[in-house]
């Protein structure tokens, strides 16, 4: 590097920090928190709604009169779909805006991707979405339904209640369907499922020829016993799925799907007529009949000005995150990560669907599981639900290698994997 | 059951035993009464009420209600919040029709659905209607209703339904149900405990692919004792097996075609903008979805009329896409010729903006695009083999838009030139052509393709801002395959491909069967550069 670029470039340092200084500055009056999730690319079409919701979460607080009695101040940034931007824009918005809390992400690989730098900057981050479990994070709270919220109670109302014999599931190929699908087959050979009842399937991102699939289907269920598919196929690739189980007459009383990435987001504004009957797991269903959540839908149609907006289950799971960690900056007086991720735990706040999400020590909260058959108007009628809220579990009790590992963030295991048999901390903190 | 001695006490004895029995088994025996009482109950709208109201209806015999039963099947089925009462919805001129299910009579109208709360129904009630419906289709006066009735009862057939079947066999009068509903009893007889009852059944089983009947047979193999109906069974089972490996080859064979038709249309266009024209256009993805979301606008643009507005979207996309690519080849390829590199950033660049734009114009979020019916469900030829209908509309439309490229191509004044001057430009100018008008046609053509290609695109996966880019990669391997400059070539490629995916698919996943068609595209392309239909003359050298 030539002596002049070096110069240049420590004027571009010193700028850029005087600037971060300056954001120091006039931070005193605000407390800051960052929203990151994607607003363009493939990601956008779920991850834009969420951002909204924080805006509108952060909108209703200040009219509340704020927090600690500063106004909160939401910092927006787009890392458009695109992994390894996730990252930098997480250290932008830990280093250069100092945020107080960060509340994003999506997709598992994002939440991947950006994990390091809140551990190296001690940030916190509240991730919204269902997830495949086996990680937990010092800096991460997990409000979306860890595998036994959301999967494992699926497939045991399939197999109580509706008989299910047989088994296919069917994932978009990447990390959450993988180990999703690696838990459940664990699962339901542990219930006696024979290895020729199950059928696994993979399919890329954005998959859209699914004649072959479907009529594979159609065959392992035409055996007499009776077949559900557990769908962890993602995003829009949903779309042409159902249409092609529509258009080959395989109807949700022959072979019932349930899925747990479709949700009331995914449905609006296309025919479900093809899908009724059709299952989904969730915590939340916008249909749920609650004065909270009636109040929740009202604010949002006033916030985003359209009637025909619908909420959805990670938009709760938003909504969970920001009031725990309103009321645990509350409870430390400050927003300082540490104190905060100290008073978070044990904490608790009503959810939408009635109950209470308590935060647990593994950085997890405890979650009511309801089972939803899809209706012709795009919306979910609530056939089943857990009696009462379920506790997230961090690693997964059906899997050889996490049996035995806990996660718990409280003294004198504040470990995120800590093994109960040989009583040792990993020392990896995911 | 016990109504018989009953009959012989007092009057006021046997109703009180008669309205017990009803109360106690719903749908015990007939009475206009239950009519009133099943609606009653399902107009209670709870899950575990409704089971025991559609029970209820079910038997009453009355006439109107399998009405009401399709209502509450269809979700048609209301309760009027004004004065709770039921009512069947349809869409009218403004709002909606009523109809009161109890007397069959018109209730007046609704301005909007928010005067009216559904009745919901779940998979347990669906089923349960299906059979309710299929019990009460077997009196129907249409023998197409009473068939589907009998084709319904198969699939889960129980004694109270083959009960049924056995009546309704005594006087049925259409050959075809007749025939339908022997098999249906035949499959009930498998379970009889007299060998030679089996053995017939057997026989008239013969051949039959139905799920339920490969079930049954299946479990007879398993557990039936009798050496002689076992080998029977064995036989009929033998020549099902035969049968549906067959049917399963020519499904696969039609699946490929479907799926190498996508691929033929997305590549098309290419053809002729990438292949006769050498440019190396990396926003013809975009183009195609220009032309799916041109089908959203004009089917906003003519909402109810869901058939028309795909068949008026052709043309329209044909003009919006073409229009954009003349645009595209004035301002900025015409500039680029002879300068492939450039080209192909210039284009991405172009792609990157069409995307933002559309995101930006219209929604970052995937827009609906309706099907109309004649798009939907499928062929059945029998009861293994069924072809999709949008997809043989799609083979068929690809079949359509190649000939008439190939037509323009082969059979015009601006076919001609395109030749001429992607063959020789010097010559074809020094020959009076307008090299350059001719250009932007040309780009114009093959972009307007496109377009068309978006509308049957969008007939079958999701509209985005991205889905161009799922098919450009597509579309560069099939002209690339199928020879540059050559249309032949881009159709046999795009079925070839289609075909050896489909065949693939099955035993190594689809994420594995693309890796290997493209394994095998890079090493065929090694063995023949210029693909399966080289150019042949002095054009290929340059």
């Amino acid at each position: 590097m030539s002596k002049s670029r070096l110069r240049v470039s420590a004027a571009a340092l010193a700028a850029a920090l005087s600037i971060g200084l300056s954001s120091v500055a006039s931070a005193a009056d605000t407390i800051k928190v960052g929203i990151l999730h994607s607003l363009s690319g493939t990601m956008a079409i779920s991850e834009t709604t969420l951002k909204d919701t924080m805006l509108m979460l952060i909108d209703e607080q200040n009219k509340k009169g704020g927090l600690l009695g500063k106004k909160l101040e939401p910092v927006v940034v787009d890392p458009a779909s695109n992994w390894p931007l996730f990252a930098e824009k997480a250290r932008e918005l830990l280093e250069k805006d100092k945020v107080a809390a960060v509340f994003g992400c999506w997709t598992s690989v994002s939440r991947k991707s950006v994990l390091p730098v809140f551990e190296e900057l001690d940030g916190l981050l509240f991730y919204p979405v269902q997830y495949e479990g086996e990680e937990s994070s010092k800096n991460v709270f997990y409000t979306g339904a860890a595998p036994n919220q959301q999967a494992i109670p699926a497939v045991d109302y399939l197999m109580n209640d509706l008989g299910v014999e047989r088994w296919v599931l069917a994932g978009t190929d990447y990390v959450y369907p993988r180990t999703t699908n690696k838990i459940l087959e664990a699962y339901l050979k542990a219930k006696g499922v024979k290895d020729a009842d199950i059928m696994i399937n993979y399919t890329p991102f954005g998959h859209s020829d699914w004649q072959s699939i479907v009529s594979d289907i159609k065959k392992f269920g035409a055996t007499g016993k009776k077949t559900a598919v557990v769908s962890t196929i993602n995003g829009d690739a949903n779309v042409p799925f159902y249409k092609e189980l529509g258009n080959q007459g395989i109807s949700s009383e022959d072979i019932p799907v349930v899925a747990f990435s479709v949700g009331e987001e995914e449905l609006s504004g296309i025919d479900t007529k093809p899908l009724v009957g059709h299952l989904a797991a969730w915590n939340y269903f916008m249909s749920v009949d609650t004065p909270e959540n009636e109040a929740f839908i009202d604010t949002w149609h006033d916030f985003i000005k359209d009637d025909n907006r619908v909420t959805n289950d990670p938009m709760e799971a938003h909504y969970i995150g920001f009031n725990l960690w309103v009321k645990a900056v509350e409870k430390a007086g400050s927003t300082d990560p540490d104190k905060v991720a100290e008073a978070i735990i044990g904490l608790e706040t009503p959810n939408l669907t009635g109950g209470k999400a308590v935060m647990l020590k593994n950085h997890h909260i405890t979650k009511p599981v309801l089972i939803g058959e899809i209706q012709d108007d795009g919306q979910f009628a609530v056939v089943w639900e857990t009696e009462k809220e379920v506790p997230g579990d961090a690693w997964s009790d059906y899997l050889p290698g996490s049996k035995d590992i806990v996660a718990d963030w409280t003294p004198p295991i504040s470990c995120g994997n800590y093994n109960t048999v040989t009583k040792k901390c990993s020392g990896q903190n995911y | 059951m016990p109504v018989r001695c009953l009959s012989r006490t007092g009057l006021r004895a046997r109703l009180i035993a008669a309205l017990l029995l009803i109360a106690l088994m719903p749908g015990a025996f007939a009475d206009p009464g239950d009519f009133q009482q099943g609606a009653a109950l399902i107009a209670e709208n709870r899950f575990a009420n409704l089971e025991d109201g559609v029970a209820l209806v079910a038997a009453s015999g009355d006439p109107k209600a399998r009405q009401l039963l399709l209502a509450l099947q269809g979700s048609d089925l209301y309760l009027r919040k004004s004065d709770r009462t039921l009512v069947i919805a349809a869409k009218g001129a403004d709002g909606y029709d009523l109809t009161d299910p109890l007397t069959g009579e018109s209730a007046g109208t609704a301005a909007s659905k928010r005067e009216l709360k559904r009745i919901r129904i779940n998979n347990r009630l669906r089923s349960q209607l299906s059979a309710a419906i299929a019990g009460l289709d077997l009196s129907h006066q249409d023998p197409a209703v009473r068939l589907s009735g009998v084709n319904e009862m198969l699939a889960n057939l129980d004694d109270d339904g083959l009960k049924l079947l056995r009546e309704r066999i005594q006087v049925e009068t259409d050959t075809e149900v007749r025939e339908a509903m022997t098999t249906a009893i035949a499959l009930g007889d498998l379970d009889s405990a007299d060998p030679e009852v089996r053995l017939q059944s057997l026989d008239v089983l013969q051949g039959n692919l139905h799920p339920a009947v490969r079930g049954a047979i299946r479990r007879l193999i398993e557990t039936d004792a009798d050496p002689e109906v076992l080998k029977s069974a064995q036989r009929v089972q033998d020549s099902i097996e035969f049968k549906l490996e067959l049917y399963s080859l020519a499904e696969t064979l039609f699946f490929g075609l479907s799926l190498g038709s996508v691929l033929v249309l997305a590549a098309i266009g290419l053809a002729i903008t990438f292949g006769v024209m050498g440019v190396i256009n990396m926003a013809h993805g975009e183009l195609i979805m220009l032309g799916a979301y041109t089908t959203y606008l004009v089917q906003q643009l003519m909402p109810g009329h869901i058939g028309l507005a795909l068949l008026l979207a052709i043309p329209a996309a044909f003009m919006v896409s073409g229009a954009v690519g003349i645009l595209i080849e004035r301002g900025v390829i015409r500039f680029l010729y002879g300068r492939p590199l450039e080209t192909l950033l210039a284009t991405f660049g172009i792609s990157l903006i069409l995307q933002q734009l559309v995101r930006t114009l219209i929604s970052p979020q995937n827009v609906p695009v309706a099907n109309p019916d004649w798009m939907s469900g499928s062929w059945q030829i029998n009861s293994v083999l069924s072809l999709t209908m949008n997809r043989m509309v799609i083979i068929a439309f690809c079949l359509i838009v190649f000939s008439a490229l190939y037509l323009v191509m082969r059979k015009t004044a601006l076919g001609l030139q395109v030749r001429a001057v992607s063959q020789n430009r010097a010559m074809a100018r020094a020959m009076g052509v307008r090299s350059a008008r001719v250009d932007a046609l040309t780009f114009g053509l093959g972009s307007g393709i496109a377009g068309v290609a978006g509308v049957a695109l969008s007939q079958l996966t999701n509209v985005g801002p991205n889905l161009g880019q799922t098919y450009i990669i597509d579309s560069f391997m099939v002209v690339v395959f199928g020879g540059v400059g050559n249309l032949w070539g881009t159709l046999v490629a795009g079925m070839s491909l289609g075909v050896v995916n489909k065949i693939l698919e099955p035993w190594a996943g689809a994420v594995l069967a693309k890796i290997l068609v493209l394994v095998f595209i890079i090493l065929f392309i090694q063995k023949r550069p210029r693909g399966l239909f080289p150019q042949k003359g002095r054009a290929a050298e340059g």
